[in-house]
């Protein structure tokens, strides 16, 4: 943890096109928070902001040689934190406020691979601004926009003044259906608190706790959590609490749960050969899990084929010893997926 | 492998580490270079701080931000900064201001002629300065890892992704690419000019023969390779990023081609930097423990010069002569050793 808090915490902001990333950048640097900023832009101009460094980059992808084809790091990134490290002590954290046509993947990746890096920064959060009115169309059109969304730890719904109640449900729902599990707020001009954007440790392992969705927690009744990953028949229907569920034909999210204990000498292989395999269409996955004769919860969470994990503290006398693994991701293999995290059970 | 953990009057290893003017610079320090009879050293940003041999410190203030890359002949040093603006510093003390980017980019890359030329990046765009004449600019297609002068000739050679361009600066459409998958950092000529050698973000080095452009992979380190260092003559290659030197042979027409690297002076630590004698086979190399060690390239024996427990060793260099090593860590705190 004190290792954790020592490096600089880096949020990543992205959002397509005119949805709103530089009101909330302005918002954050102009509140009075008495932090300092390294702001990592694409366009310099568009913020003007006296005390922060702002820094340009050309948002350079390359891929890695270590045969991992989705292994893409952002190279000016790693050119550009060198840089900043020599200035440590400047500035409290960077945001990293990406073009609304980018991936988020190299730039979490870059936080992941690059070891100088990780040394000095710690991925805080990947957030996403999305236009209330126009986000339905654009993930329909735009492949960008989706990744966007089904990546994001925290979404800030914007420009809800311009849509009407109805359609503010049915982007939230179109929102859901790819990724149920980053908090959402909803904003005019983007007026988030900084705290439910800002220090959110959504990479920090030892804060991976709620990977409950999120509109349910939010909800009072207590649902079947289940529900939400039921077959394709399903187009959208209404489960009783005004909230339409779509299902998106492309990206989805799947979770998976268990109460009995999985065999690590199983589960392990099984879980590197799916992001292996499958790890291009992964964009993210979490899980906290129990495994046989351990008393210790494992904690773990990925970006495509990245994995990080470990132990994380003791089960609670009483706390009910469940695994449970989320993925968001395109075109997920569910019924293999759900086949293989069978077979890790101790039978 | 060893640790040089034992009681101070361990006999198991040569130690001149009661020899060492130590030196406490104050401020986080990025090189260090000889000017002269003076050891520079950089800090992260604004200032370099001149030291005499009586440990006497000059601090001469630089850029107005980070200092980014460094370069020196020995008679001057030029760097770059996150101001925009290309500098050099002389032997006296002197900054002059040699360049400002229009749109003041972070100065990325700097490299120096031995006949005085100069050449800097930002971003894409690498520019050459060669004595009266005009600026020249070429722009490769991703941005510039490092740069380096050939020995021989006005020739530049630009690191970036995929590969490396040479170029000749005074000739039209002399730019010639070689590639090689994957981000290239830094980047060195070998001292005869018929190798390449690139750093790259991968823990590896590149190579090509520059007469047929055959590649020479080196790989096999657990870590970024950051620092590199000619031996005198230029038969090998001195490299950090492993828990020993590495020293690669380019004493043959094949360089490194088939052949292992040596591996001297392994301690439970990474190696973080590495300068070459000047003169003799003997180099001096700092670990990430704070450790600094000289060792002769011939049989790998040891001398210690200063002990571990500190931030790792971020600087080394030795004079033109070769009686005077300067280091220092991360912190700023360093030493002159003299021979």
């Amino acid at each position: 943890m004190s290792e954790a808090s020592q490096k600089i915490p880096v949020t990543v902001l992205t959002g397509y096109l005119g949805a709103g990333k530089t009101t909330l950048l302005n918002r954050i640097l102009s509140e009075n928070h008495g932090k300092k900023y390294a702001v990592i832009v694409n366009e310099f101009g568009e913020i003007g902001i006296d005390n922060d460094l702002i820094i340009g980059a050309d948002e350079e992808v390359f891929e890695m040689n270590n045969g991992c084809i989705c292994c893409t790091v952002r190279g000016d990134l790693v050119r550009i934190m060198d840089g900043l490290m020599k200035r440590k002590g400047k500035f409290d954290a960077i945001i990293v406020e990406t073009t609304g046509l980018a991936d988020p993947a190299p730039v979490a990746q870059t936080f992941f691979v690059d070891e100088d890096v990780q040394k000095n920064a710690r991925l805080d959060a990947v957030v996403t601004v999305a236009d209330a009115k126009w986000l339905s169309d654009r993930l329909k059109d735009a492949p960008e926009a989706k990744n966007q969304i089904a990546f994001a730890d925290v979404i800030v719904l914007n420009k809800t003044d311009l849509v009407t109640k109805p359609e503010l449900a049915e982007v939230e729902a179109r929102i859901r259906a790819i990724n149920p599990y980053a908090k959402l707020h909803r904003t005019e001009r983007c007026s988030v608190a900084l705290a439910d954007v800002l220090d959110r440790g959504a990479f920090d392992l030892d804060r991976i706790l709620d990977i409950e969705p999120d509109f349910l927690e939010a909800d009072d009744h207590d649902h079947d959590h289940d529900h939400h990953h039921h077959g394709h028949d399903h187009h959208h229907h209404d489960h009783g609490h005004g909230l339409k569920h779509y299902h998106d034909e492309d990206m989805q999210s799947l979770s998976l749960k268990t109460d009995k204990p999985l065999d690590p000498n199983v589960f392990m292989p099984w879980l590197q050969n799916l992001v292996q395999v499958e790890g291009g269409k992964i964009l993210r996955s979490k899980g906290i899990l129990a495994f046989h004769d351990d008393d210790d919860r494992y904690v773990f969470q990925g970006v495509h084929m990245m994995l990080e994990g470990n132990h994380q503290r003791k089960w609670k006398d009483g706390e009910p010893r469940e695994s449970r693994l989320v993925f968001i991701g395109r075109e997920l293999p569910e019924k293999a997926i759900r086949e293989g995290f069978e077979s890790c059970i101790v039978s | 492998m060893k640790e040089f953990t034992p009681a101070p009057d361990s006999a198991s290893i040569v130690s001149v580490t009661d020899r060492v003017k130590p030196v406490t610079l104050g401020m986080g320090v990025t090189s260090v270079y000889f000017l002269g009879p003076r050891a520079a050293f950089v800090g992260g940003e604004e200032n370099v701080a001149l030291v005499d041999a009586k440990g006497e410190i000059t601090t001469v203030a630089v850029h107005s931000g980070g200092i980014l890359s460094t370069a020196s002949d020995g008679k001057r040093l030029i760097m770059g900064g996150d101001d925009g603006k290309v500098v050099s510093l002389d032997a006296k003390g002197e900054v002059t201001l040699l360049a400002t980017d229009p749109k003041r980019r972070w100065i990325d890359a700097v490299a120096l002629h031995p006949d005085g030329a100069y050449a800097w990046s930002a971003g894409k765009k690498a520019t050459v300065k060669s004595g009266r004449a005009e600026e020249k600019s070429l722009e490769v297609p991703s941005t510039v890892g490092g740069l380096a002068f050939a020995p021989k000739g006005l020739r530049l050679a630009i690191a970036h992704y995929n590969g490396a361009t040479l170029w000749f600066p005074n000739m039209e459409g002399s730019a010639e690419f070689l590639p090689w998958a994957g981000s290239h950092l830094g980047v060195t000529f070998s001292p005869d000019n018929k190798f390449l050698v690139t750093t790259m973000h991968e823990a590896a080095l590149h190579g090509w023969r520059l007469a047929d452009n055959r590649h020479m992979r080196m790989t096999g380190y657990p870590g970024r390779v950051r620092s590199m260092s000619w031996s005198a003559g230029g038969k090998g290659l001195a490299t950090s990023g492993a828990d020993t030197v590495i020293i690669w042979p380019f004493g043959s027409k094949d360089g490194p081609m088939g052949k292992e690297p040596a591996m001297l002076a392994p301690l439970q630590a990474r190696v973080s930097v590495v300068a070459c004698h000047p003169k003799n086979d003997i180099l001096a190399a700092g670990y990430s423990d704070g450790t600094v060690l000289m060792v002769r390239l011939e049989d790998g024996a040891e001398i210690l010069v200063r002990r571990n427990g500190t931030p790792p060793v971020a600087a080394i260099a030795w004079n033109a002569k070769g009686t005077l090593l300067a280091f220092a860590d991360e912190n700023g705190d360093g030493g002159l050793l003299e021979l």
